[in-house]
C-alpha cells in the first residue's frame, strides 16, 4: 500500500504482535497474548507507584525523628504502598501477565476459554486501578491495607469507601482471570495433553485458581459490609451494638492469607519451568511437585486466623491454627527439596532467569522459615507487629513473588517479544535486586527482633536502630535501580535486541514449539502430544540415540 | 478498521456452526466450557454470600433471643409468598430450557416473559417489605428504634435493641444483595428474550438459556436459604 519498501528485506513473519496496528486493535482485543500485555503495561505503572511509597517510607526511616512527614502522611503512605502492591501489582502480576499469556500456549490451546471474559477482567482492573488512583490522589487512606475495624468504620476520616469499592472491582478481574485459567486448563487442552503430561506452571496456575476463586468473594463481601457500615450506618461489626471486631479480622484473612499464596504459586511454578530448562533434567518428583501446588491451596485456606494470636481469639484455636500452619510448611518444603534435588548432576547453566530462580530458593527458604518463627506461639508474641513480621513476609512476596516474576520476565520474553534480552545487563541487574533485596531486608529481621515496631514513623526513644535502618534505606535504593534495569533494557530490546529463534533455550514446553512472537492462534496446527513434560533427556540426547528403528 | 469480526475474536470458517467460537475445536467442547464457567462462577457466589452467612450464624449463636425477637417482627406471609414466587419462576425456567431443546420458540418465549414477571413480582414484594420496615424505624442508623419488644419465651424479657439492630443490618445487606441478584437476573433474562425473539436458539445451540437458567435456580436457591434464616428462626404456635 502507501508503505511501500524499496529495499527488499526479510519478511517477518505474521504474528500476533504485527497483525494489526493502532490503539483499538488493543482496546478491543480478545487475544490473550495481547491482554498480557495490556496487564504488563498496567501492572508496571502500579509498581512503580507502590515502589514510589516505598521509598518515602523508607527515607522517612533513616532518621530516627519523624522529619520527612508528618505522622497522617506517613500512615498513608504504608497504606497505599500496601494496597497497591498488594491488589494492583502482586495478585495480578504472575497470573495475568504470564499466566495470560502461557497458559493457552502451554496446554496447546488456541486462547483461554472465554476471551471476552478475559478482555472484561482488565477493564475491571484498569476501572479499579483509575479509582485506586482517584483516591489517592485526593486524599488515601490511613487504616493500614487491613482495613481493620473499629478504627476503619467508625474513626478515620479517609476514604476507605472509595478505596473498597476499588478493591472490590480489581478482586473480581481476579476472580474472572481464575475463572478462565480453571475452565481452560480442564476444557481446552490440546490432544495427548494429559493432566500429568501438564507443565508445573500450569500446576501451579491451576491451585491459584481455585484460592483465586474461593477466597476473593469473601474478602468482596467483607469490605462490601465495612462500606455498608460507613455509608449506610449499618452495624455488623459495631462494637458499640454487640459486633465484633474480630468477626471482620477472621473474614479478612480467610482471603488475605490465602491471597499470599495466590502471590507464591505461581511463582514456584515459574521457578519449576526454569529449573527444569537451566539444569536439563525432567524435573524431580514431577506428581509432588504438583500435587503440592494443590495441597497449598488446600491448606492455604486453614491457617488464617494466625495472623490473629495476639488479637483475644482463644487459646485453643490459636494451638490448632498454629498447627495447622507448620503443616502448610510441608507441601513448600517438598518443593524445595525436589528444585534442589532437579539440580543434583544437573547441567546448570547460569543465565539471567536461571539467577533469579536462584534468588527465589534462597529468600523463598528464608521467608519460608521466619514464617514457622511466626506460627510458633510464643515467638509470634514476642515479634508481633515489629519489623520481623515486616521482613518475613516481603522475603516471601518480594524475595519469593517478585524474583519469580522477573526470573518468569526474562525467560519467556524471546517468546513474547520475538526479541533477545541483553544476557550480560540481565544477570548484573539479577545481582543487583539479589543484594539489594537483602540489604534492605536483612536488617529488619534484626530490627524486629529487638523490638522495632512496624507502622512507626518516629523511633527517637530508640535511636540505636539507627544504623540497620540505614542499611535498609540503602538498600532499598539499590533494590530501585535493580528493578529499574530490567524495565529499560526490555525496551531497548523491542527495537535494538537481537532476533529470538523459536526455542532460544532448547527448553521442553509447547509454547516454544511455535513461532517468536507467536502467530495469533498461537499454533499453526493443531499440536498433538506424544510426549512427557520436560523431556529435556530426549531433547539434549544425540541424535544417534533418539530413534532406535528395528530391522 | 480492521473487520469488526476478527476484533470480536469471532473468527469463523464456513463449516462451522455459526455460533461456534474460533478457540474451540467443536460444539460440544464450547458448550461444555460455558457449563463449567457457570458452575465455577456459582461456587464463586456461594462463597461470596458464605461470608454473610458464617456472620449471621454467629450472631444468631450470641444473641439468640434478640434475633428470635427481631425476625418475628418482619411479614413471614409476604416472605412465604414471595418464596412460592421464586419457586414457580424456578418452573417457568426449567420450561423455558426444555422449549430451547425442543425447539418450541413460542414457548421459550412465553417462559422466560413468566420467569420475568415472577421475578419483577419478586422485587414489588420485597420493597412493600422494605417500605414497612421503614415506616416501623427498623432500619439501622439514627432513627432505630427497637424498645420494649419482648423476647420469645421469656415474659418480661426485653429484646437488646443493639443486638436487633445487627439482626436489621444483616436482614438488609443479604436481602438487599439477593434482590440486586435478582435484578442481574432480570437483565440476563431481558438478554435471553431478545435473543430467543430472533429465533438464535435452536435444539443444537441453546447454551446462553442453560447457564443463564443456572444462574436464575442459583439467585432461588439462596433465598431458600434466607427465608427460614430471616423469617422462620421463632416461629413456633
Amino acid at each position: 500500500m502507501s508503505m511501500e519498501i524499496a529495499i527488499p528485506q526479510p519478511v517477518e513473519r505474521e504474528n500476533y504482535l504485527n497483525k494489526e496496528y493502532g490503539a483499538l486493535s488493543w482496546l478491543l482485543t480478545t487475544d490473550h497474548k495481547r491482554i498480557a500485555l495490556l496487564y504488563l503495561v498496567s501492572i508496571t505503572f502500579f509498581f512503580f507507584i507502590g515502589g514510589f511509597f516505598a521509598l518515602l517510607i523508607r527515607l522517612e526511616l533513616l532518621t530516627p525523628a519523624g522529619d520527612l512527614v508528618q505522622a497522617d502522611t506517613y500512615n498513608k503512605l504504608f497504606t497505599m504502598h500496601g494496597m497497591v502492591m498488594v491488589f494492583f501489582f502482586l495478585i495480578p502480576s504472575i497470573p495475568a501477565v504470564l499466566g495470560n499469556f502461557l497458559v493457552p500456549m502451554m496446554i496447546g490451546a488456541k486462547d483461554l476459554a472465554f476471551p471476552r471474559i478475559n478482555l472484561l477482567s482488565w477493564y475491571l482492573y484498569i476501572i479499579g486501578g483509575a479509582l485506586m488512583l482517584h483516591c489517592m490522589l485526593t486524599g488515601g487512606v490511613d487504616t493500614g491495607w487491613t482495613f481493620y475495624t473499629p478504627f476503619s468504620t467508625n474513626f478515620t476520616n479517609t476514604k476507605i469507601v472509595e478505596a473498597g469499592i476499588a478493591i472490590f472491582i480489581a478482586g473480581f478481574s481476579s476472580i474472572l482471570t481464575g475463572l478462565n485459567f480453571v475452565v481452560t486448563i480442564h476444557r481446552m487442552r490440546a490432544p495427548g495433553m494429559t493432566w500429568s503430561r501438564l507443565p508445573l506452571f500450569i500446576w501451579a496456575h491451576y491451585a491459584t485458581s481455585i484460592i483465586q476463586l474461593l477466597g476473593t468473594p469473601v474478602i468482596a463481601i467483607t469490605i462490601v459490609l465495612v462500606a455498608a457500615e460507613r455509608a449506610l450506618h449499618l452495624g455488623i461489626f459495631d462494637p458499640k451494638l454487640g459486633g465484633d471486631p474480630l468477626l471482620f479480622q477472621h473474614l479478612f484473612w480467610f482471603y488475605s492469607h490465602p491471597a499470599v499464596y495466590i502471590m507464591i504459586l505461581p511463582s514456584m511454578g515459574v521457578v519449576t519451568e526454569i529449573i527444569a530448562c537451566f539444569s536439563r533434567k525432567r524435573i524431580f518428583g514431577y506428581s509432588f511437585v504438583a500435587f503440592s501446588s494443590i495441597a497449598i491451596a488446600v491448606f492455604g485456606f486453614l491457617v488464617w486466623a494466625h495472623h490473629m494470636f495476639v488479637a483475644g481469639i482463644s487459646v485453643y484455636s490459636a494451638l490448632v491454627f498454629s498447627f495447622l500452619s507448620y503443616s502448610v510448611a510441608l507441601p513448600s518444603a517438598i518443593k524445595v527439596f525436589n528444585w534442589t534435588a532437579t539440580l543434583y548432576k544437573g547441567s546448570i547453566r547460569y543465565d539471567a532467569p536461571m539467577l533469579y530462580a536462584f534468588g527465589f530458593l534462597g529468600l523463598f527458604t528464608i521467608g519460608g522459615l521466619t514464617g514457622l518463627f511466626l506460627a510458633a506461639l510464643g515467638i509470634d508474641v514476642h515479634v508481633t507487629d515489629t519489623y520481623f513480621v515486616v521482613a518475613h513476609f516481603h522475603y516471601i512476596m518480594v524475595g519469593g513473588a517478585v524474583m519469580g516474576y522477573l526470573g518468569g520476565m526474562h525467560f519467556w520474553w524471546p517468546k513474547i517479544s520475538g526479541r533477545l534480552y541483553p544476557e550480560g545487563w540481565a544477570r548484573l541487574a539479577a545481582l543487583i535486586v539479589f543484594i539489594g533485596f537483602n540489604l534492605t531486608f536483612f536488617p529488619q529481621f534484626i530490627l524486629g527482633y529487638m523490638g522495632m515496631p512496624r507502622r512507626y514513623y518516629d523511633y527517637s526513644h530508640m535511636p540505636e536502630f539507627q544504623v540497620l535502618h540505614v542499611l535498609s534505606t540503602a538498600g532499598s535504593t539499590v533494590l530501585g535501580v535493580g528493578y529499574l534495569l530490567p524495565m529499560v533494557y526490555f525496551l531497548w530490546s523491542m527495537r535494538y535486541g537481537k532476533p529470538a529463534s523459536d526455542n532460544p533455550w532448547n527448553a521442553a514446553g509447547l509454547e516454544w514449539k511455535t513461532a517468536s512472537p507467536p502467530p495469533t492462534f498461537n499454533f499453526d496446527e493443531e499440536p498433538v502430544v506424544t510426549w512427557e513434560a520436560y523431556n529435556y533427556e530426549e531433547l539434549d540426547a544425540p541424535p544417534h540415540k533418539q530413534e532406535v528403528t528395528v530391522g | 478498521m480492521a473487520d469488526s469480526s476478527t476484533i470480536m475474536g469471532l473468527h469463523q470458517e464456513e463449516e462451522h456452526h455459526p455460533e461456534l467460537l474460533h478457540h474451540f475445536a467443536e460444539a460440544g467442547q464450547q458448550r461444555d466450557a460455558a457449563s463449567l464457567g457457570m458452575w465455577v462462577f456459582l461456587a464463586t457466589e456461594v462463597m461470596f454470600f458464605g461470608g454473610m452467612f458464617c456472620a449471621y450464624l454467629v450472631y444468631r449463636h450470641w444473641y439468640f433471643g434478640d434475633f428470635g425477637a427481631a425476625s418475628k417482627s418482619i411479614d413471614a406471609t409476604l416472605g412465604a409468598t414471595n418464596t412460592a414466587v421464586l419457586i414457580c419462576s424456578s418452573l417457568t425456567v426449567v420450561l423455558a430450557v426444555w422449549a430451547a431443546q425442543t425447539a418450541r420458540r413460542a414457548l421459550l418465549i412465553g417462559m422466560l416473559v413468566f420467569t420475568m414477571l415472577f421475578g419483577l413480582a419478586f422485587l414489588g414484594i420485597k420493597s412493600k417489605e422494605y417500605y414497612d420496615k421503614f415506616e416501623e424505624h427498623h432500619v439501622p442508623g439514627a432513627s432505630f428504634n427497637f424498645d420494649h419488644v419482648p423476647v420469645p419465651g421469656h415474659p418480661g424479657e426485653y429484646a437488646n435493641p443493639r443486638h436487633a439492630e445487627i439482626f436489621f443490618s444483616l436482614y438488609f445487606v443479604m436481602t438487599g444483595l439477593h434482590a440486586l441478584h435478582m435484578i442481574i437476573g432480570l437483565g440476563i433474562f431481558t438478554g435471553l428474550l431478545v435473543m430467543a425473539w430472533k429465533g438464535r436458539f435452536t435444539p443444537e445451540y441453546h447454551t446462553p438459556v442453560e447457564i443463564g437458567g443456572l444462574y436464575w435456580h442459583f439467585v432461588d436457591i439462596v433465598w431458600i436459604y434466607l427465608f427460614p434464616l430471616l423469617y422462620l428462626i421463632d416461629r413456633h404456635p
